[in-house]
């Protein structure tokens, strides 16, 4: 069937399986590979998106559902990469195989953009359905909580609805902490 | 409209950066579809090749250009263990450039060129600390001659600095850029002969240096095995016997060929272990090889296969555990170390505790599941995979399709985690056997299920202990009949062990035995193999022992690890080689850090809270943690911090790279510890996804305290010495907390309630 929906801002229309679950149609047909396959089975959350703003799971979505909708993928987070979550990761150095860490980065830009000052209870919540199998995790719920601070003070719509796609000011550009 | 109508779509925008290897290009289709594919080959090994004459490239591992752009190939495959950051480290750090001025490259497979490309055992560090320094500093050393030269001065009296030489008697400098390709012309000296720096004037190494992908990654570009595209590639699943070992004997291709966007199914039967030399795994099942993966996925309901299941249709857990049992009641099949007379020693031991230990198989589950891309073109051979061992897959490839070995070319593409599973080759076969016959490229993709259905396995273990205390509380006697899996003298793959591990040496009489059992299950080395249910068992065994002599858990280590060793280790084999031996007093260290890092022993803890200790030697690294944990009374239990000492050497190469494998280890650990288990029943493994084979999550992740303990040894690796001490110091914790003694992984069959 023919679907058309907003992926990054830019409408897409594709022919494929109703039941062809969305991660699929991101990765295969629209070449879309930031979204990670983990497990097919909501499990994992190496493939999350949002949908409308809201952290969801593609790999168990058929594309059928978001005929009409806006999805927003890691590409599509920031224009360059440099959303709040994407500089707090890179700055505290997050990814060890880094396989996860797009689904991990979709969950915490979902939960920054409702709640730029997560508690840690908040963080569990948020991320508990982000598997890693490395286990950068002690580093990850930092990450969120420095995610928060880079949002507040960003200049601009700290409060924004929507998690899409800001421009920062600058981004960290040294690799070596001394 | 949002920013995004304005912006290209992120692909077509790339920052191709640091590597360069990934090439965009754009297709037909309403400017929708972007093409890309990974192309190391020729970004790694044409950039070697100097590209202008005033390009200099010394070596395999670095180049300047004219451009003044510094590239430094990372040879060995990243899996997530930081090597493509940390070996570039040390080149930059000898070549004397500032890091961010650095592009990392990374090689393709390739052993005329490059030693050792390979990631396993945590042998990196070891094996390239020093070569990968004196590549460096040939780089520099000739720089220096380069400058020298056109000074009319002695290289002696040049010195560098971020990319510049200077003679600072006469004031002159030239930057690395205006004397490439001076240099390139000079003679390449032998790199043993080239000065290096002495480590305190290290200003990279020893410093948090991010990795150099992670730009790349948070941006989502496509980095991965899985994400791999070729012009015209096809995508494949693999569908094999569900029973290790077993055969197609009919399947309804006709049927699956008419699923929609199918376009080939067929038998790939090998039916050997290709000389692999793994028991249980054989190129045997059913392809299809469809239009897009979701196809050819979802043609698998319509797929009907009648298998032979073969002989290990008959094996399962709880049928080795009862063989277990029985083995560990018999005379040993073997001893594998003996020392004094540990049955005299037990009889007069003042007090003697024995027990059974037990640990389950467990799967890799790296969360990329297995996939590699093929392409079979004019007698030539091309993979793309996440492996971390191409050199074992690449001459069976070249067997299996009839082709020179060096007309099999791989590309090393980063893996989505490794943990020793990509150190089979099992996907790059599958995907080249699969591309020939389907006469087009193709991605190979692994279903979750198959991955965890389809693994070599870490080998389940079995122990029975014995030890004996004597009246002042001194370890007198230790036996291990270790009963595992093999045939005759040969241990399956993973599942052996030297006599020779801890307590070994620092008890008079001891003795370590062996038996085993047939196996049919595939099975491989997962992060610190042998090591990883060892040390659970014997640092479990020893915690007993110290309560049975009224000890103190870490104090009794101490004293036992200041014992007389009986002997100085193994002699040197013909070649004059050492075998690594077990250094005690570095253990002491480590041991005695993680003692005060702790406060162990220092705080009164409330009921139902308690910390355990233990220490574990592999892979040459030392490593003591302690865990606090805390029981509820209903049997709930929460880890709340691990400390974790590590002697790895002089060293610690990158401190955030290193910070990393030290937590991500133990905290690996601790979600094997917790609820991991492949349960094998009828010859075939009963969990398949995240559901039953639950991974730690963030909420369950304790803090990691990570402390080194720096010695005077060469820096060794650390993808692996962290992970087995945790096991048994939080069963250790939980004994000290509820007073249950936990003899079997995983915690989650275990009834922890007390009060």
């Amino acid at each position: 069937m023919k679907v058309t929906f907003t992926v990054n801002g830019t409408r897409r229309t594709v022919d494929a399986p109703a039941d062809m679950p969305l991660l699929w149609v991101l990765r295969d047909v629209l070449d879309l590979k930031g979204t990670k396959f983990g497990c097919g089975a909501a499990q994992c959350g190496a493939c999350t998106v949002h949908l409308k703003g809201t952290a969801t799971r593609s790999c168990v979505l058929p594309v059928s559902a978001v005929q009409g909708m806006e999805v927003t993928t890691v590409e599509g987070l920031s224009p360059d990469a440099t959303h709040a979550v994407q500089r707090a990761w890179e700055e505290l150095d997050v990814p060890q195989c880094g396989y996860c860490q797009a689904g991990q980065i979709m969950s915490a830009a979902a939960l920054i953009a409702r709640n730029a000052r997560p508690t840690d209870a908040d963080v569990d919540a948020a991320m508990n359905g982000n598997l890693c199998r490395c286990a950068t995790y002690l580093r990850i719920r930092q990450a969120v909580h420095r995610a928060g601070e880079i949002r507040r003070e960003e200049p601009r719509q700290a409060d924004a609805p929507a998690p899409a796609v800001r421009r920062a000011a600058s981004r960290t550009t040294g690799r070596t902490e001394r | 409209m949002s920013d995004l109508d304005t912006a290209a779509p992120p692909s077509a925008t790339p920052r191709l950066g640091r590597r360069g290897f990934l090439r965009v290009s754009a297709l037909a289709g309403g400017g929708l579809l972007l093409a890309t594919y990974l192309d190391p080959l020729g970004a790694a090994a044409q950039a070697l090749a100097p590209s202008g004459a005033a390009d200099f490239a010394p070596n395999a591992f670095l180049r300047i250009g004219a451009d003044g752009v510094v590239t430094i190939v990372a040879q060995n495959p990243e899996v997530g263990q930081g090597v493509r950051t940390m070996l570039p480290m040390l080149v930059a750090e000898e070549l004397d450039v500032p890091w961010r001025e650095v592009r990392v490259e990374q090689a393709r497979f390739d052993p005329t060129r490059y030693q050792g490309q390979f990631a396993g055992g945590s042998t990196a560090t070891p094996t390239h600390y020093l070569p990968m320094r004196r590549a460096g500093a040939v780089g520099r050393a000739m720089l220096v001659a380069a400058a020298a030269a056109q000074w009319g001065v002695p290289a002696s009296e040049c010195e560098t600095a971020a990319g510049v030489v200077h003679h600072r008697a006469s004031g002159r400098q030239a930057s690395y850029a205006s004397l490439a390709s001076a240099a390139a012309a000079l003679p390449v000296p032998d790199a043993a002969s080239v000065p290096l720096k002495d480590p305190k004037d290290f200003a990279i190494v020893g410093t948090r240096v991010r990795n150099v992908d992670n730009h790349a990654i948070v941006a989502g570009r496509p980095l991965y095995g899985i994400d791999v595209t070729l012009p015209g590639m096809k995508y494949a699943v693999f569908e094999k016997c569900p029973v290790f070992g077993g055969k197609v004997r009919t399947a309804n291709l006709d049927v699956v060929r008419r699923q929609p966007g199918v376009r080939d199914a067929f038998v790939v039967s090998q039916g050997s272990s290709l000389g692999t030399g793994i028991d249980g795994w054989s190129l045997e099942g059913v392809a299809i090889v469809a239009d897009t993966w979701w196809h050819a996925q979802k043609a698998r309901a319509a797929l009907k296969v009648v298998w032979d299941e073969g002989a290990t249709a008959s094996q399962g857990s709880a049928g080795f555990a009862r063989q277990a049992a029985e083995l560990a009641g018999q005379p040993p099949h073997r001893t594998l170390r003996k020392d004094g007379d540990v049955q005299a020693a037990l009889a007069r031991a003042a007090k003697v505790v024995q027990a059974d230990y037990s640990y389950p198989f467990l799967s890799h589950a790296t969360l990329e599941p297995q996939n590699s891309t093929a392409r079979v073109q004019d007698g030539k051979v091309e993979i793309w995979s996440g492996a971390q061992a191409p050199q074992v897959g690449r001459p069976i490839i070249a067997r299996l399709l009839g082709v020179a070995e060096q007309d099999v070319t791989i590309h090393l593409v980063r893996g989505g985690g490794g943990f020793g599973r990509r150190l089979n080759s099992d996907s790059l076969i599958e995907a080249a056997a699969i591309a020939k016959q389907a006469g087009v490229p193709v991605k190979l993709l692994w279903s979750r299920e198959d991955d965890m259905r389809h693994d070599f396995y870490r080998p389940a273990g079995f122990h029975r202990f014995a030890g004996g205390v004597d009246a002042d509380g001194r370890l007198v006697a230790f036996r291990d009949h270790f009963i595992s899996f093999g045939q005759g003298e040969r241990f399956s793959a993973s599942a052996g062990r030297s006599g020779s591990e801890f307590p070994a040496r620092f008890v008079r009489d001891f003795a370590c035995d062996a038996s085993v059992m047939p196996l049919g299950v595939p099975t491989g080395p997962l992060r610190a193999p042998s090591s990883n249910g060892i040390a659970f068992a014997t640092q479990c065994f020893l915690d007993e022992l110290a309560h049975a002599a009224g000890q103190d858990p870490l104090a009794f280590r101490l004293a036992l690890l200041a014992a007389e060793p009986v002997d100085q280790g193994p002699p040197p084999n013909a070649a004059g080689q050492r075998p690594i031996v077990f250094d005690a007093a570095r253990m002491r260290g480590v041991l005695e850090l993680v003692r005060e890092k702790s406060g162990w022993g220092t705080r009164t803890l409330p009921r139902g809270t308690g910390m355990g200790v233990a220490f574990y030697f592999s892979h040459r690294g030392y490593f003591a943690e302690v865990v606090q944990a805390r029981v509820s009374r209903a049997g709930q239990l929460t880890v709340e911090k691990v400390w974790a000492a590590g002697d790895v050497g002089s060293q610690i190469i990158n401190p955030s790279g290193a910070e990393q494998q030290v937590q991500g280890s133990v905290l690996d650990g601790l979600g094997q510890a917790l609820a991991q288990e492949i349960t094998i029943e009828r010859g075939r493994a009963r969990q398949s996804n995240f559901h039953d084979f639950p991974l730690l999550r963030l909420k369950q992740a304790p803090p990691v305290e990570v402390h080194w303990k720096l010695s005077d040894f060469p820096p060794t690796g650390i993808g692996e010495p962290a992970l087995p001490p945790v096991l048994p110091a939080l069963c250790n914790a939980i004994f000290a907390a509820t007073g249950k003694r936990v003899r079997s992984l995983p915690l989650s069959k275990h009834d922890l309630k007390w009060g």
